[in-house]
């Protein structure tokens, strides 16, 4: 009897808790669906009258953002596979390679992690701009072309590689770099798509970096234009969603397919210490 | 093997280092020595008008109310809505966690999903949850006879609104770090404890809270630093309204540099919050070193 209170309580409390998680996002959908006007009904509407693609047309015909989907899907694809190779590279050499110096060079790189971002943000905005890079491209692909973060988690998995592995395809006499490229990438490639999806996902929602560096509206990614409409069509309430969902959804698909390996990332950075 | 005496492992990492180093250490440094400086917009078109300043640009900091107003705005986010997350975070772990959950994949998943949105997407769509009139949450609260609550137009209630909206955003970030803690504690802790007649409560307590205590000073130290780099919210949601009620030090950081271009001004606000937030992982790390030593 006891335990089946329990059942009830336990299954009660997830239920309401995990109808107020997806409200907002029910909501969201729901809204971008709704014509002119009815978003802003009282009392508010969860249920589309009438469903309509008026405001995903609208986005994309009259405020150009396919542009900024396209400026969001090709920087985060090129951070993503720079940033791979280098963490990739480097998480290896840590692992697997005794050089003088490593453990402290490795302890320094994971002190760094308590350093915001935000520290380094104004010298490398004058950075960039001398280099011409500001309204580039570059300046947003240029700070993620390696993390820490990264680093580390490639370097944990690739501790488990065994070194006879190793050892025998430098016998079979393949060169270092050959042995990275055909033999290490692979056997890490579980944690390299954690990594991937990891990186892709940090990229497409960072805000206040291409806030930044990026003035020309043809370059803006998805978030800043999504800022700058919110700044100028408060009133369409119905416009704003639709273009919250395209900002949204091509990551929570790619979350949903790929939650496997994402949360696997999160347990590997919380649990070993 | 490679040329000379060189270890090969060298070419591995050197390419990441070379990055991380120029584009992150080198500003880092760069961001200490400019805010020694005046360095602002006319200095923006001619660098030989730099002169230094000493500690002239913390100074003022100190001395600025609208810093001060950030920084307490900054605290109020990070000591309010650091616990409350990790709170909310620990209580769905144990919810997903209970021996009689069903469905857990699903609940995850769910409880997850704020987690992987855009917070400039979610921060748009909360702001008109947050309407006074026709939003959804003053609906929700009305049903309970609470309201109507003008949130991100009462100084009082705009921090509120913005913590509210970052729980919801992050608690299923540390809810899965909270499940792999809980699944790592051995099982034959809890059978001990129940056969020396141990209270569900009395195990939470005596069993359960102390062997996630690494797992909460990683949440812990974690959620905090990232608490205290507050920006998208306020930028999207109040532009740091009402009343500067919700102006936070990233934001201040941003409209001083890249606003106004005071960019010495902006390097020592940023300075400042770094202080802070190295200061309070050091004080974590070595509490809760002492705690472990028992």
């Amino acid at each position: 009897m006891r335990r089946r209170v329990q059942t009830f309580a336990v299954h009660g409390v997830l239920v309401v808790a995990a109808a107020l998680t997806v409200l907002p996002l029910v909501w969201m959908v729901a809204a971008s669906l709704m014509p002119t006007g009815e978003a802003s009904a009282v009392p508010p509407r969860l249920v589309p009258s009438a469903a309509t693609l008026d405001h995903y047309r609208a986005l994309f015909a009259r405020l150009h953002l396919t542009r900024a989907l396209l400026n969001s899907a090709g920087l985060a694809t090129a951070v993503t596979l720079v940033s791979l190779f280098l963490n990739s590279m480097a998480g290896y050499g840590f692992a697997k390679f005794r050089f003088a110096g490593r453990d402290r060079l490795f302890r320094v790189l994971l002190g760094a992690l308590v350093i915001p971002a935000q520290v380094a943000m104004l010298p490398l905005f004058l950075i960039l701009r001398a280099l011409g890079a500001i309204d580039t491209y570059w300046a947003v692909v240029v700070p993620g072309m390696a993390s820490v973060f990264g680093i580390f988690l490639v370097r944990q998995y690739a501790l488990g590689i065994p070194d006879s592995v190793l050892d025998a395809a430098r016998v079979d006499g393949a060169g270092e770099f050959r042995i990275y490229r055909s033999l290490v990438l692979f056997l890490c490639a579980p944690v390299l798509i954690t990594l991937a999806v990891f990186t892709f996902m940090g990229t497409w929602n960072d805000f206040m970096w291409p806030l930044i560096v990026l003035a020309d509206d043809r370059l803006y990614t998805l978030p800043v234009a999504l800022a700058n409409l919110a700044g100028e069509h408060v009133q369409d309430t119905e416009l704003m969603m639709a273009g919250a969902v395209l900002t949204v959804l091509p990551v929570m698909l790619l979350f949903v397919f790929l939650q496997r390996y994402y949360v696997a990332g999160i347990m590997s950075g919380g649990v070993k210490e | 093997m490679g040329r000379g005496r060189i270890d090969p492992g060298w070419g591995f990492v050197a390419p990441a280092l070379l990055a991380i180093g120029a584009f992150f250490f080198v500003p880092v440094v760069a961001s200490l020595l400019l805010s020694f400086t005046d360095f602002d917009v006319y200095a923006v078109a001619r660098p030989d008008r730099l002169r230094l300043v000493g500690l002239g640009n913390y100074a003022r900091l100190v001395a600025e109310p609208r810093f001060r107003t950030a920084l307490a705005n900054t605290a109020y986010f990070v000591i309010v809505g650091g616990p409350l997350s990790v709170a909310a975070s620990l209580g769905a772990a144990l919810l997903l966690e209970a021996k009689v959950a069903r469905w857990k994949g699903v609940f995850r998943t769910v409880f997850f999903l704020p987690v992987v949105t855009t917070l400039v997407a979610v921060a748009v769509v909360w702001r008109y949850l947050y309407h006074p009139r026709h939003g959804l949450l003053n609906l929700l609260l009305g049903v309970f006879g609470i309201g109507p609550i003008d949130w991100l137009g009462d100084p009082r209630w705009a921090m509120p609104a913005i913590i509210l909206l970052a729980v919801w955003k992050n608690f299923g970030f540390n809810m899965v770090i909270f499940i792999a803690g809980l699944q790592s504690i051995p099982e034959r802790l809890y059978e001990a404890a129940r056969m020396d007649g141990a209270s569900g409560w009395q195990q939470f307590r005596r069993v359960t809270l102390p062997m996630l205590a690494p797992t909460f000073l990683f949440v812990a130290v974690v959620t905090m630093i990232g608490y205290f780099q507050l920006f998208a919210e306020p930028y999207v949601m109040t532009q740091g309204g009402p009343a500067n009620s919700t102006l936070s030090v990233v934001l201040l950081m941003y409209e001083e540099g890249f606003r106004w271009w005071n960019m010495g001004y902006g390097a020592a606000v940023a300075f400042v919050l770094f202080a802070i937030i190295l200061l309070l992982t050091l004080v974590q790390l070595r509490l809760r070193a002492r705690e472990a030593i028992p």
